[in-house]
Parts: C-alpha cells; structure tokens; sequence
C-alpha cells in the first residue's frame, strides 16, 4: 500500500497517482528528467506544456506503456512496473494517439474492453448501454468505427476507458481536434466520473479548459516541472501581469502613460493596454491625466492575470 | 501477478484478434491461397505418389497458416494507432505476444485440419498415430504463429514491410524441409541444410503419424519443436521489451 497522505474528514486517503523521480531519455535527448507528482484522491489534475514539453512520454510513463529509466510510478499504490496487471485494473486511460479498433463496431469495442476488466456479461452489456447513451451514440452502436467521424471515435474511446468505472482516469489530450458538442460531452463525461470518485489526470493545450476543470495543474517545460499549485494560485504568481484597458475619444501618444507602477504601455487596437503591479494606482493616474489633458475616457477595464499568462512565462522560449 | 488476470488478458487478446485479422488480405493471401497454390504447381501434371507427399503437404499448409496471422498484428494495430490503447489495458507484454500466438496456432490448426479431413476422406490417406499426428498439429501451429510473431516484433507501422520480411523468411524454408524431396533421399550438404529448418521436424513427425516413414525419432522431432518455440518466442519478447524501452 502506498503513503496515506490526504486526510479528510478524519478519513485517511491514499494518493491516487504518485510518481516520483521519472526519467526518460531518447538517445541524446532528455523528454522527462526528474519528474515527480502526487495527485490526491478525487482530484482533477491538470498537466500543462508547449508541444514537445514532456507530457506525454509522462503520461505513457504513468500508464505503463513506456519503461522509465528511472524513477517510479504508483496507482493507488501499486507499482506500474513492478505489478502492472494490478495498476492497470485501476485506470482507464485514453492515449494521445490511441484510437479504439475500426473493424469493431461502436458495441463491440466496449464489450471486449470490459472483458479487459474481468466484468461479468450482465455488467458489461448494462454498462455498455448505460456509456453509448450518455455519449449519444447508441443508433450507431451497432456501426463499425470506421465509418465515424473523429468526434465520434473519440467519444467510443472515452467509453472504453470509462467502461470500468476505474479510480483512476487518465486522459492525454482528450478534445484535441473535436467538434464543440463532442468536446462538451467529453468535458462533462471527465466531470460526471469525478463526481462519481474517479480521480483525473488530464493534459490539454486548451488553457481555459484546464482552469474550469482543475484543481490542481502542473506545468512542465523542457522535461521539468516548472510551477504546480491551483489555478489560482498559478495565476496570482504573475500578479504583474495585470493590466489597464483604456480608450480616449481622440488618439494619445506613449507618454500619457509615463508613471510610477506603470511598467509598460502598448497599442491595442483602437484601445491601450497599460501593465502595472498596481491596477488601483495605475487607474487613478489615467482619470488624472484624463483630466488634465480634457480627453473623455470611452471605456476602462482592468484585467485579472489569467493562466494564459502563467503558462506563458513559465514556458518562455520553449 | 494474478494468473486470473494474465490468462483473462491473453484469451481477451486472442479473441480480439481472432475477430479482427482473420479476414484479413494479407492473411487469406499468404495462410490460404498460397500454400494451395504451390502444392498444386509441384503436383498437377507430375505421377506423385501422394501418400509419400502428404505430410509434406500437410506440414507447408500448417507452417502457412499458422505463420501468416502474427506479422500482421502488431505492425497493423502501431499503423492504426490502437497498440498504444491495448497496452496501456491490463495487459503485459506476455499476454500481448501469447495472445497473437495462440491466434496464429487456432487459425493453423483449425484450417490444416480441414484440409487434413477432407483429403484424407477423399484420398484414402493413412494413418499411423492419431495421438502423435494431434500432438504435430499442436506443436506445429505453436512453432510458427511463435515464427510470425517474432517477424512481427521489428520496429514498424507499415504491414507490407512485414509481409515481405515474412515472404523472404518462409519461402526459402520450404525449399529446404522435405516438403518437395522427401528427406530420406537427401544427403551432404542438403541433408545438412534440411537439419537447419523447423519445418523439416514437422513434416517428419508427420511422416510418422501419418504414414510410418520418418526419418528421425519422433521425441527428436517434438524436442527440436518445443526449443523452435521457446526460442522465438524469447527472441520476441526480448525485441519487443526493447521497442517498449525506445518508445517505438
């Protein structure tokens, strides 16, 4: 059995996923050095990163399907390397660039994945109707996969890795490329197995997905975490950042917005932006200014630093 | 490890595999059409004696079908991206590599014993040793569906690669197994050559069940098989464990 480190309600509580020290190197090229994450149980974890960062050599760390060169993964404390039959049991994972078979149909690509799992027929067949309902495919269970769109195969995927209702789920980049109703089933399906107790792992590039869904997110660049904490949290690490939208009713130069806490200023559109550490100061010297040089102020908004930001400075030059 | 779930995890594979590649081009090609296709060359318009070329015969359709299901797995599931899926299911690399194998044995050995039923029904054929003959079609069909998946273990996405690779290997092979020349009229550098291949030992296990004329021991034959198994299927693992340790 792995730490008992949450405590809620007096209850202890495993870790679901714990991987500590994770190495991977490709010839000269280091993907993942020295990576490490706990993710509580019942959480969402976000794992954020550019393209080619080290996400999902991670995650086909975390599922089994790449030998780490160092470093260990535990499912709800069992070893992935060490007794994989019985880490694997707890997951349901959908791959990057995993798909589910074209020469099965939509049912029978569930079926057999339950049969993975050890579920007895009567099981299966329930839970099979049960997930192609949610997901709005059951007119086509009884098509082959091949003949469905992408949106659709990802949606039978999903249903595979959820046919177990498994503690663990994992999901690499699970809307890539999806239209916006199957992008909003998938979404919902992650938030219907949270609620259910599923703990979830997802990596996505879609910033704003991440911040609605997570409670917890990592950001790894390069190989390495670089920052992990909640959305918030992230985000109030580049409070500087923030900024003062401003437009006048006639065209001003740079040097109305020459003041102290003001850290620079820059054309947007038909409006300004003005960075500052201080959106409270930085507020008061524009209506001064305004004041002074009788321009009308046609709109101000200030502007709470987002994870958009965060993301992009801790991944600067990546 | 739990058994229960190993042995679950190789019959869900099998049965995966048995309902998607079985219909396969490239299976029926070169496990159904091919062999046929070469023994009726080799013995239309020649006075064979059939009896003395049966095991021969029988030996190239179970080496075919039996080899002709695993090279295709594996590289067709990397090209159609759902190998990443299957292995992150709770399975091993075991369950994955036995799991084909016994695939590629259940289609040679069910398509070879059609074949052996009716021929031998319509040909009067001889039988010496049921038992000996049922244990050549066992250990035949293990030998080379653990053939096919070893050619399967190489690093690629494009079945057709595959298929050659096993077209070079196999082709040379029933050149030199007593399939064409019974081996008991070879000698030097043939009879040498010969010794060198698996299938020379089923088809003389064959020629002992079958019609009594085998030129080696049946024990030899049976332990020349079961180290033919175990050796492909260690150099299997072996390649495959390293494609996983690359990531490819």
């Amino acid at each position: 059995m792995g730490l008992l480190c949450n405590f809620e309600f007096g209850t202890p509580r495993m870790d679901a996923i714990e991987a500590k020290n994770l190495r991977k190197s490709f010839g000269p090229v280091t993907a993942v050095d020295d990576v490490s994450i706990t993710i509580p149980e019942g959480s969402i974890f976000g794992f954020l990163g550019p393209n080619g960062a080290g996400k999902t050599t991670t995650i086909r760390m975390m599922t089994g399907v790449l030998i780490p060169d160092a470093g260990t993964v535990q499912i709800l404390g069992t070893d992935v390397n060490k007794d994989p039959l019985t880490a694997k049991l707890k997951l349901g994972v959908i791959p990057e660039n995993g798909t589910v078979y074209s020469d099965l149909t939509a049912e029978q690509n569930i079926l057999i994945t339950a049969k993975f799992y050890g579920m007895d027929r009567a099981s299966r067949e329930s839970r099979t109707g049960e997930i192609l309902a949610r997901l709005g495919l059951m007119e086509r269970r009884n098509d082959l996969v091949r003949t469905f769109s992408k949106g659709m195969r990802q949606r039978i995927s999903v249903a595979c890795a959820i046919v177990h209702s498994p503690p663990v789920l994992i999901l690499d980049e699970p809307t890539v490329g999806l239209d916006v109703y199957s992008r909003r089933l998938v979404i919902e399906t992650v938030r219907h197995m949270n609620r259910e107790g599923s703990t979830i792992l997802l990596t996505t590039h879609n910033i704003d997905e991440a911040n609605a869904l997570c409670s917890t997110i990592s950001i790894i660049n390069r190989g390495k975490i670089v920052a992990t904490g909640s959305p918030e949290k992230l985000k109030k690490t580049f409070d500087t950042s923030r900024y003062v939208e401003v437009s006048f009713d006639r065209p001003v130069g740079h040097g109305l917005f020459s003041a102290p806490g003001i850290t620079r200023a820059e054309p947007w559109g038909d409006k300004w932006r003005v960075y500052t550490d201080d959106p409270d100061r930085a507020v008061k010297h524009l209506a001064s200014v305004a004041e002074r040089e009788h321009l009308t102020i046609v709109s101000i908004a200030t502007s709470n630093p987002t994870l958009e930001e965060a993301f992009v400075k801790l991944t600067a030059g990546a | 490890m739990d058994p229960n779930v190993f042995a679950r995890s190789i019959l869900v594979i099998t049965e995966k595999n048995m309902r998607i590649y079985y219909f396969k081009g490239p299976v029926v090609v070169f496990g159904l059409l091919f062999p046929l296709i070469m023994f009726l060359t080799f013995f239309i318009g020649r006075n064979l004696d059939i009896v003395l070329f049966f095991p021969g015969f029988l030996g190239m359709m179970l080496f075919f079908t039996a080899s002709s299901v695993g090279p295709l797995i594996t590289p067709w599931e990397k090209r159609e991206k759902t190998y990443e899926r299957l292995i992150s299911l709770p399975v091993i690399l075991e369950s994955i590599i036995i799991g084909d194998l016994l695939a590629g044995a259940i289609f040679g050995v069910a398509i070879t014993t059609i074949v052996f039923v009716v021929c031998a029904e319509l040909l009067h054929l001889p039988l010496m040793n049921a038992g000996l003959l049922a244990l050549s079609f066992v250990l035949g069909s293990i030998a080379f569906a653990a053939l096919g998946t070893l050619l399967a273990s190489p690093t690629t996405d494009n079945p057709s690669n595959i298929m050659m690779l096993s077209s070079l290997v196999r082709l040379p092979l029933i050149f030199v197994s007593g399939i064409f020349i019974p081996l008991g009229q070879l000698s030097g550098w043939e009879w040498i050559l010969t010794s060198l291949s698996p299938l020379t030992y089923l088809v003389d296990l064959f020629h002992a069940s079958l019609n009594g004329d085998a030129v080696y021991p049946p024990w030899l034959d049976i332990l020349a098989l079961v180290i033919v198994i175990l050796v492909f299927i260690g150099s299997a693992k072996v390649i495959q464990k390293r494609n996983l340790v690359k990531g490819i």
